[in-house]
């Protein structure tokens, strides 16, 4: 299929693709205005920077969130998945048996039985998936309650090393009014979401199982005429959407230093906004993995501008609402179109998706 | 005979709410004996049956706007906590700037209230049907949103809404024995029931829901149907809205029917409907909502604590999704048709008559479907 492409550059985009690129000119677009409204502020390098060093769990929890809902599934359980994972982590190394590994395995174990639970019984048990993560988020937040109530900070000695450590670029930064150069800093967290971005889309991309996600998001049942193990590939998105969401709650131990309660409360709604921001759709089988982080960064812009602008805190959730349905409609105008005439762009072919044509088909039904 | 089959299909989706209202019926009889015990206070009933009747009535009415929305647009709405609060906060600012209070005022405000709503539904079907947003997305905005007008609507912290009207709209009228919310809620339940058996609106929306495209070849513009189950998801949560705000007595722009979406769409669910549209039971829906508050305050009974009890809820829904998965499903008719063949292998073996043998399997299966 590569060669086939190859041969023809001026392919009709798939929706994927066009989604993928309205995420991305919008980015573009809301960046570059924030950047002349506000350019004390974002014209720093640290600005943008801090938007991962702080919301690096997101990213992750949306990358993990994007396998599903590419598959055609949803995972409502990951924001109290991170809660009752930050707790169980922050109490074992507070209890002073635990060492930084220990709270990392006990992360990814689980993230891993969160995953089992519900990729066994939505992929083999046929069960709607809403539900079943449904009761994984009411099962995750009981055992969280029932777990400690108070928050917890964790003052083990290592710990807060690891969660105070920064990674300084020194060719990049800022000189302040003293003269004095400041470097950029960023968080080592940030580079667990720079690997996991350039696996998944590695995975996506150009492995067999990325594909069958693919294909199997776009329509199941011609998934399984063409051969395709349906209930394994669903089964494995569920299972790498946990391991995510392990190592994503990790990342948020180590940026918040403390178990509570009301950690990653929300996140679910904020991963799926800014996996739909990426050009994602939640019927499955569209959108390009690195839809993910972009919408992601389009939604802390959005939040960030707000913040700058200084708008009143009942209206930030109005404003943002609004935005959030501008950005719908443009896409929804923007597909329509499409739809009526013959809408013919072309990305540069390291961006394309090499689906096997079946399931563009499949895909370009929606 | 035939005919007899026919009914018991039609009724073979309420199979599974039927079932868990039964186990947790007998959970709650082992408890105590007295659980159907009903006491007169002031002349009302309280009991546990009247006290799950009367907690779950919004909840109910929810899930049949719940129900319609998913069956036609095979999504769900996840913003209708958000368009009570804002609608029930209008209502209340009637009310209050109205001065005095008279059954008008009330009945006035009920009806702003749910214009109120039909224009939230409005928007929201407007995203879904004309512009092809998919549901949960298109109610995410006002998911977001919607609690911060709601909250701005109200001009401050939770209004108290103090008048002896409202107060009996939210808890009883004297000389009526049952609690009014139970009573409205019947009354809607009627009125839907009557809609669907006067209308095509059952049909349209089921064909809707199971193929647009054949719908609209067939000449049922699904954007209009999908359009109207939100205009009616609208009212409905505008009904909700107003029953909560008079339970609570005061509006609470923050905490009003919060997460109620969840339970909405596991009502549903439980109810046997498919959260991927098409056939739909509204009968189901409005036991699985009773159910769902059930089986809340059965876990309140049985002294779990509170802390773990949405760990339990968790359990419970995982346990009964199981049971009622569609692969359990086959298992179970598989091995009853095993059973059956073995027991009509052994009658044949003993009497040696084929008669018999036909007899007997038609026995079985009548049994079966009972």
């Amino acid at each position: 299929m590569g060669a086939l492409n190859t041969t023809k550059p001026k392919t009709r985009l798939s929706n994927s693709n066009l989604l993928f690129m309205i995420a991305g000119i919008i980015f573009v677009l809301m960046y570059g205005f924030a950047l002349l409204s506000f350019p004390g502020s974002f014209l720093q390098f640290q600005t943008f920077f801090d938007l991962f060093n702080f919301n690096a769990a997101l990213f992750i929890f949306t990358l993990g969130m994007c396998v599903v809902l590419i598959a055609g599934g949803i995972a409502i359980s990951v924001g109290a998945g991170c809660g009752l994972g930050t707790m169980a982590w922050a109490m074992l190394l507070e209890s002073g048996t635990g060492d930084g590994w220990g709270a990392l395995l006990l992360a990814l174990g689980i993230g891993l039985a969160f995953g089992l639970m519900h990729g066994y019984l939505i992929a083999y048990l046929e069960i709607q998936p809403f539900i079943i993560t449904l009761a994984g988020m009411f099962l995750a937040q009981g055992l969280l309650t029932t777990l400690h109530k108070d928050p917890i900070n964790v003052t083990k000695p290592a710990f807060v090393a690891l969660r105070n450590y920064t990674i300084e670029i020194p060719w990049l930064g800022t000189v302040n009014r003293l003269g004095v150069f400041i470097p950029c800093e960023i968080k080592p967290g940030v580079i667990v979401v720079v690997v996991l971005v350039v696996l998944y889309a590695i995975l996506m991309k150009w492995s067999r199982f990325g594909r069958n996600l693919y294909a199997v998001g776009g329509n199941s049942q011609s998934a399984r005429m063409l051969g395709i193990n349906v209930k394994k590939t669903v089964f494995f998105s569920y299972v790498i959407c946990g391991l995510t969401a392990g190592i994503g709650g990790f990342v948020f131990l180590m940026t918040t230093g403390a178990g509570n309660i009301g950690n990653g409360s929300l996140f679910e709604i904020k991963a799926i906004a800014s996996n739909v921001m990426g050009g994602i759709l939640l019927n499955g089988g569209v959108g390009n993995l690195l839809g993910a982080p972009i919408g992601t960064l389009t939604l802390l812009t959005i939040n960030e501008l707000i913040r700058a602008a200084g708008v009143q805190s009942n209206l930030q959730a109005i404003v943002s609402g609004l935005l959030l349905y501008l950005f719908i409609m443009l896409q929804s105008i923007i597909m329509s179109l499409r739809g009526r005439s013959k809408f013919k762009l072309a990305l540069p072919p390291w961006l394309k998706l090499q689906q096997p044509p079946d399931a563009e088909k499949a895909g370009n039904q929606e | 005979m035939p005919k007899l089959k026919a009914h018991f299909d039609r009724l073979s989706h309420l199979f599974l709410p039927l079932t868990v209202l039964v186990i947790l019926i007998i959970i709650n009889l082992i408890k105590g004996a007295d659980y159907f015990k009903i006491t007169m206070v002031n002349g009302a009933f309280y009991g546990n049956i009247p006290n799950i009747l009367f907690g779950a009535s919004e909840l109910v009415i929810l899930a049949i706007g719940m129900t319609l929305v998913t069956a036609a647009s095979r999504g769900q709405d996840i913003s209708i906590g958000e368009s009570g609060a804002i609608s029930s906060a209008i209502f209340v600012q009637y009310v209050l700037s109205a001065g005095e209070v008279t059954i008008w005022t009330i009945l006035v405000g009920f009806l702003i209230s749910c214009v109120a709503g039909l224009i939230i539904g409005a928007f929201n079907g407007t995203l879904v049907s004309f512009f092809k947003v998919q549901p949960m997305v298109a109610t995410l905005i006002l998911f977001l949103g919607g609690r911060s007008i709601a909250f701005i609507i109200d001009g401050k912290v939770s209004p108290i809404l103090a008048n002896e009207i409202s107060n009996k709209i939210g808890t009883v009228i004297p000389g009526v024995p049952i609690q009014t919310p139970i009573i409205l809620t019947a009354v809607f339940i009627v009125i839907v029931a009557v809609i669907l058996k006067t209308t095509n609106l059952r049909l349209y929306v089921e064909a809707v829901g199971i193929n647009p495209s054949a719908a609209r070849l067939n000449g049922i513009d699904p954007k209009k149907v999908i359009f109207l189950t939100f205009l009616i998801m609208g009212v409905c949560a505008a009904v909700a809205g107003f029953i909560a705000v008079n339970k609570a007595g005061r509006h609470d722009s923050v905490n009003l029917l919060k997460f109620i979406m969840m339970d909405a769409i596991l009502a549903v669910a439980i109810g046997g409907n498919s959260l991927g549209g098409g056939k739909f039971s509204i009968t189901g829906s409005i036991i699985g909502a009773y159910t769902i508050e059930m089986l809340n305050r059965t876990l309140l009974r049985l002294e779990v604590n509170p802390e773990a009890i949405k760990a339990f809820k968790a359990v419970f829904i995982i346990v009964l999704m199981v049971v009622a998965s569609p692969v359990v499903r086959v298992f179970v008719t598989k091995l009853f048709d095993k059973a059956k063949t073995i027991v009509a292998g052994y009658s044949a073996h003993q009497t040696g008559g084929l008669n018999k043998t036909v007899v007997s399997i038609t026995d079985t299966t009548g049994k079966k479907e009972e």
